[in-house]
């Protein structure tokens, strides 16, 4: 059974398609990537998938649930968790404050019971902590925890990023470029964190341009051109498809 | 230890409190209390301002409607129904949130400054049918004869008492608005103002946070709009303008967003400065206002409350590497 199922998905900007018709699934466990050149609809696609928006026609599935039936948030809360592709760290909050809102869906305490900080919502809030503290150790940034989340330098943003949404527990996550701006050394680190994060039981499903990256970490790759899916396999059977091998002309996989 | 740490972490509020309840002990000055009291208003409704403004960045020009309803809500139940002060405060306050979350549940779903909008246009109806609606709030002239507040046998018409009461009120405000800061609400809040897609992503409901601090704002206001006509015991609609929420925005940016203390630190510059200016020519008030907007934002963007940081970074460049570690700009917090 799978665990994310996209079905006959379109998406339509104005008079532009952004995706037509794509359809695959992601199993539980699996590491799987979605390539494709640039304007191919891969972060629209992510869009839909963590329930930022919805698509035109056709549904996302998590498990039974239509996420583009459900509020925004509501994706979180079920197990999609994200990152961005343009940094989206909240510059003005220290390192652990970013991954405490991580903990949100997962936390109770209401405007009243923070208002009075009840004996309650003192307990919650030792408990958010450490579990943020637990997740950003979990990504290696645990000793700068109560340093300014806009001082972190490029790499170590994604990584923050990648904490803050473990902070909430996802089924899946989605990584958008997390190795976009890193040098090699940084993107073993990364794959190392990925792979650690796959083993503690967590699906992924990324998005990236680093070729070798991506054939190293992937079980599957679905390769999308111009908002169509064009290949789905494993990585060995990709790089070798005419079609893929066509639309990124002339490019080394 | 543990009393040592409690000290450390509220000393600013404990000194704070200190001595502004003691403030009567030294002077018995109606004027000086009066002021006070006065500022005592103003801090209720900035920390609302200041909490949906800096911690969620959502703008509201039409503050003084809401501070109306509080003081026409009291003014009217008291003397037209004859009602208790109390419950008149308590049920304007619950029109005020009602009426915040009518406003707010379709502005602030969508994405950019339409609740600014909304809330300009939202002051002016309010401040129209306070002036036409003759048969409930008698209009220009206003209403008077409106009772002090009392309970049991205290009468807080006395300046002195009312100072103990007003700040009492104020200093609770102060203390839970520090309290929701440094909670899941506050950093939801904070969040939300800085990436919305991705408080999004990590499970935060923005659109219903936006609109309950939106609704909390309009609750402080309106509080304060009550605790205004109790004591100088009459209200009129000249009060209610867009000036007024021109004012209140101006009085939480100057203080500084970033931090509940801005809205201490604006209410007492923004109270004390028109009274001292009084005593050369009003007209020049606004002006001083728009000048003294104009200088902050370009030499402390932070706000007064980020004063300390400007004096470190100050020293910092004269003193060089020695004190260069001494302190820096930490990230944003309010306790």
């Amino acid at each position: 059974m799978a665990l994310l199922r996209v079905e006959n998905v379109t998406k339509r900007f104005g008079g532009l398609e952004a995706l037509k018709d794509v359809s695959f699934s992601l199993h539980d466990g699996q590491v799987k990537a979605l390539i494709g050149p640039n304007g191919a609809g891969k972060t629209t696609l992510f869009n839909l998938i963590s329930g930022i928006d919805r698509p035109t026609s056709g549904h996302v599935f998590f498990r039974d649930e239509d996420l583009g039936r459900l509020a925004p948030h509501m994706a979180s809360r079920l197990g999609v968790g994200r990152t961005f592709q343009h940094s989206k760290v909240f510059d003005d909050m220290s390192v652990l404050d970013n991954v405490k809102v991580g903990r949100y869906g997962r936390s109770h305490a209401g405007v009243f019971s923070a208002f009075l900080t009840l004996p309650r919502h003192r307990r919650e809030e030792k408990a958010i902590s450490e579990a943020s503290l637990r997740a950003l150790r979990r990504v290696g940034l645990g000793d700068r925890a109560h340093e300014s989340a806009g001082n972190l330098p490029v790499g170590d943003r994604h990584l923050l990023e990648i904490a803050r949404s473990l902070a909430s527990e996802p089924t899946v996550l989605l990584l958008d470029e997390p190795a976009a701006g890193l040098n090699n050394e940084e993107t073993a680190q990364l794959a190392e964190i990925v792979r650690r994060v796959r083993d503690d039981g967590v699906t992924i499903l990324l998005v990236e341009h680093d070729m070798g990256f991506v054939m190293d970490i992937s079980d599957e790759v679905v390769v999308l051109d111009y908002g169509k899916k064009i290949a789905e396999g494993p990585p060995l059977m990709i790089r070798n498809d005419e079609e893929v091998i066509k639309a990124y002309l002339g490019e080394d996989l | 230890m543990a009393a040592l740490v409690f000290l450390r972490r509220h000393l600013a509020f404990l000194a704070f409190s200190v001595v502004i309840l003691s403030a009567p002990l030294f002077t018995g000055n109606i004027y000086y209390l009066s002021i006070l009291a006065f500022m005592a208003t103003r801090l209720m409704i900035a920390l609302g301002l200041n909490l949906l403004m800096g911690q969620a960045g959502q703008i509201s020009l039409g503050h003084a409607a809401f501070v109306g309803i509080g003081a026409y809500g009291s003014a009217i139940m008291t003397t037209r129904w004859n009602m208790d002060p109390w419950l008149a405060m308590l049920f304007s306050a619950v029109f005020a949130a009602a009426v915040a979350g009518l406003i707010g549940v379709p502005t602030l779903k969508l994405k950019g400054h339409y609740l600014a909008m909304a809330t300009l246009g939202f002051g002016e109806i309010v401040h129209i049918l306070l002036v036409q609606f003759k048969w409930l709030t008698n209009g220009t002239d206003g209403i008077g004869g409106i009772p002090s507040l009392a309970i049991g046998g205290i009468d807080f018409g006395d300046p002195q008492m009312f100072h103990w009461l007003v700040w009492g009120v104020v200093l609770l405000m102060l203390r839970i608005s520090l309290n929701l800061v440094d909670s899941r609400v506050g950093r939801s809040l904070r969040a939300l103002h800085r990436a919305e897609v991705a408080a999004m992503s990590l499970g935060v409901n923005t659109s219903f946070r936006k609109v309950q601090v939106l609704m909390v704002s309009a609750v402080f206001a309106s509080i304060a709009g009550s605790f205004f006509v109790h004591y100088v015991q009459y209200v009129s609609p000249v009060s209610f303008t867009l000036t007024f929420s021109v004012i209140l925005v101006t009085t939480v940016v100057i203080g500084g967003l970033g931090n509940v203390w801005g809205a201490v630190w604006g209410s007492v510059l923004m109270v004390l400065l028109p009274e001292y200016l009084k005593r050369y020519n009003q007209d020049y008030t606004l002006l001083v206002f728009g000048v003294m907007l104009i200088v902050i934002m370009i030499f402390l963007p932070g706000g007064l409350v980020s004063f300390k940081t400007l004096v470190a970074k100050t020293r910092e460049r004269l003193g060089g590497a020695r004190t260069a570690s001494a302190a820096g700009p930490g990230p944003a917090r309010g306790s």
